[in-house]
């Protein structure tokens, strides 16, 4: 035991905690508990059955009503713990509810029936994930249209963002031209003018190009990121010029430099790119909600928000979207969050 | 068997095939780039051809950003109810004159557009105090997480998870915990006190609205400041120590002033975002109660798409108010910033 403890309360470097590290350690797993709570709460009651989920106060398990064939009656019969009068309790199957009255039959004996009062009788349940809401949802909800549409968008979008933003980068970064300053300064300057502030000119724009309902309007518009442009541009920077100095004079062309130097060199920035890009591209919202009316061509998102926002809300389907939806990026998240939180901390940066 | 999977030189010669191919196939697309472009470049010349590599993301650019914004400037001087500009009679100042009709400019109630002011006043009040929660938990995290502790990298990451969830996830996660019969309900029952309607009441909206916000965006700032606090040398510290400084006092000399370049750049972007706040509160409280979390872009949503009429002029109007709002606050931040850099 002694032992379990110096080892737990051992740090790198020094000997015993200290109470600001007590402190530290408590803010973080209280923080942890912020952080995740809501996400695990929304994944335990994506689970739960109608019934479970209208319950007041709310289990943090999914549990469900166990019942049992009964010799005589066509569907199985809710299971119940039953206290009779003399203090004994019995496990018995309810038959039907009159007012606050409930008619049960023991199942080993089924032919006689017993009447108590309903606050006399506690339900049996067990621990059960059921998975109706996914299915049930998958099915009203046309969840494998959305998740097509999403994947589509994200998978081409991120492809063309990448191509378009490493051959600008690169021209920003490795030519001297007239207007290359204004350029770079135009770039930079739209981030600060959210898309929110132009959205009635980019609908005409759209429309007059025909992109309304229709995919490419949500896919090409976006992929001219200035944040890629920028951050690639940084990194080309740092890629030293005589390496194309002497390609040139080995008589590789421009886009020979570009694809077989300039590219795979710049590999960790275009996958910080990529993981940016997969992010924006699969949770975004108000462009696809604008682009798209068209209920087939909805992405996650808006078809989600649509979801949600219905006069009666199904929560009960709804929360199984709402973990599908999270679902992709939650694993992208957990097999690269080494390269995602360190590519923000360093090259997103500077 | 699985042992035996792991070695990595046996991973090597199993995908040594597909990387063989997929070299091969690359280095053919460049053969093939590299014939087609030939004559391109032989045409314009090698300075020539920064053009051509600018070109693509340049024109959606220019199509998709650059020419709506000009664009918008003709909207707001347009009226009518017609989409094409060529069926948009000139009015000149109307639009923005109808946006600035007040009595009292701090009483919504008395200007034409009252929902227009009731945005503004909203998203000033959502813009100071969501800003200054979040960086004051940022920089709280970040200082956390810079400490020599074990477990480092899976709380930055915990910290981080909220981030990558799209805003109508985050939206939707919180309704269903702050629902009347919602689990933060449930525990304030078991706790004694009343049940409340979260989402009902203005004020408990408007709250609410800030949390869920600082809950989602905080790991970004936390990751941009802990990644200052990691580049403060030691030795600083350890020559503070030595001077009898004590925790308090080598925050406020040393770690505050190193850390203010990674703090400005925190304070810039969580201005700009709240400022431009609308996907969450739009799917979380649909701007009410009422018009209690109604802020600036979702005016220029609702009075260009979402009402029966569709009142592009004065919603184009109301974006250029916002992006006029939008400079100031970055020229004051830049002069601000300016004047740290010398100090």
């Amino acid at each position: 035991m002694r032992t379990v403890r110096t080892f737990l309360t051992n740090t790198r470097g020094k000997k015993r905690l200290s109470l600001s590290d007590w402190l530290t350690y408590g803010y973080l797993l209280f923080g942890t508990f912020l952080m995740f709570g809501p996400v695990i709460w929304l994944v335990m009651s994506s689970f739960k059955t109608q019934a479970d989920l209208i319950r007041f106060p709310p289990r943090l398990m999914p549990y469900r009503q166990e019942v049992a064939a009964v010799v005589g009656y066509d569907e199985p019969l809710a299971l119940y713990d039953v206290t009779l009068e003399d203090g004994t309790i019995r496990r018995l199957a309810q038959v039907r509810r009159v007012g606050i009255e409930a008619q049960m039959v023991d199942p080993a004996a089924p032919e006689e029936i017993i009447r108590v009062n309903i606050n006399q009788r506690t339900p049996v349940e067990s621990i059960y994930f059921s998975l109706e809401n996914y299915t049930l949802g998958a099915e009203r909800f046309n969840f494998w249209t959305y998740l097509g549409n999403s994947v589509v968008v994200t998978v081409v979008a991120t492809a063309l963002t990448l191509l378009i933003n490493s051959m600008a980068a690169f021209a920003l970064s490795k030519y001297q031209f007239p207007g290359r300053d204004a350029v770079l300064v135009t770039t930079i300057g739209t981030l600060l003018v959210p898309l929110s502030v132009i959205l009635i000119p980019v609908f005409l724009v759209l429309q007059n190009l025909g992109m309304l309902n229709n995919l490419l309007g949500v896919i090409v518009p976006a992929a001219a990121t200035p944040t890629g442009v920028f951050l690639l541009r940084q990194y080309m920077l740092t890629i030293p010029d005589e390496l194309l100095e002497s390609a040139r004079i080995d008589g590789a062309s421009e886009w020979r430099i570009y694809l077989q130097i300039i590219l795979p060199l710049a590999r960790p920035a275009l996958a910080v790119l990529t993981i940016f890009s997969i992010m924006w591209r699969w949770n975004d919202f108000l462009w696809p909600k604008i682009v798209l009316s068209k209920s087939e061509l909805f992405t996650l998102q808006v078809g989600l928000a649509s979801f949600g926002g219905e006069l009666q809300v199904q929560w009960d389907l709804l929360l199984a979207m709402t973990v599908l939806t999270l679902l992709p990026i939650t694993f992208i998240f957990a097999f690269l969050q080494r390269y995602i939180t360190s590519g923000i901390a360093t090259t997103g940066m500077k | 068997m699985a042992a035996f999977l792991e070695d990595p030189v046996v991973i090597k010669l199993i995908l040594s095939p597909f990387n063989w191919l997929l070299s091969t196939v690359y280095h053919l697309i460049i053969d093939l780039v590299d014939i087609l472009m030939r004559p391109l470049q032989n045409a314009l010349g090698v300075r020539g051809m920064a053009y051509v590599f600018i070109l693509p993301n340049l024109l959606v650019f220019g199509i998709f950003i650059l020419f709506p914004m000009l664009l918008n400037f003709y909207y707001a001087f347009t009226g009518g109810t017609e989409l094409f500009p060529e069926n948009r009679p000139f009015v000149g100042m109307d639009n923005l004159n109808q946006l600035f009709t007040c009595e009292d400019f701090l009483d919504p109630n008395s200007c034409r557009e009252d929902l227009f002011w009731r945005a503004i006043l909203n998203t000033g009040g959502y813009v100071i105090s969501q800003v200054a929660l979040l960086v004051f938990m940022a920089l709280i995290t970040a200082l956390a997480l810079n400490r020599n502790i074990r477990g480092r990298g899976f709380f930055r990451s915990v910290f981080f998870y909220p981030v990558l969830l799209s805003p109508v996830v985050v939206a939707l996660i919180w309704r269903w915990i702050l629902l009347q019969d919602g689990v933060l309900n449930a525990i304030l029952v078991s706790l004694g006190f009343e049940r409340i309607s979260f989402l009902l009441n203005a004020q408990w909206a408007q709250f609410w609205v800030i949390i869920i916000s600082v809950w989602a965006q905080m790991g970004f700032f936390t990751l941009i400041l802990l990644a200052g606090l990691q580049a403060i040398p030691t030795e600083f510290y350890e020559a503070a120590g030595i001077d009898g400084a004590t925790a308090w006092q080598s925050f406020w000399n040393v770690t505050l002033p190193l850390l203010m370049p990674n703090l400005f750049v925190v304070l810039v972007l969580s201005l700009i975002r709240a400022v431009q706040v609308f996907d969450q509160v739009f799917n979380f409280t649909g701007g009410g109660p009422g018009t209690a979390t109604t802020y600036m872009v979702q005016y220029v949503y609702t009075t260009g798409f979402a009402n029966q009429t569709k009142e592009y002029g004065l919603a184009a109007a109301a974006s250029l108010v916002m992006a006029a709002l939008l400079l100031i606050l970055t020229l004051i931040q830049l002069r601000l910033g300016r004047r740290g850099d010398i100090s």
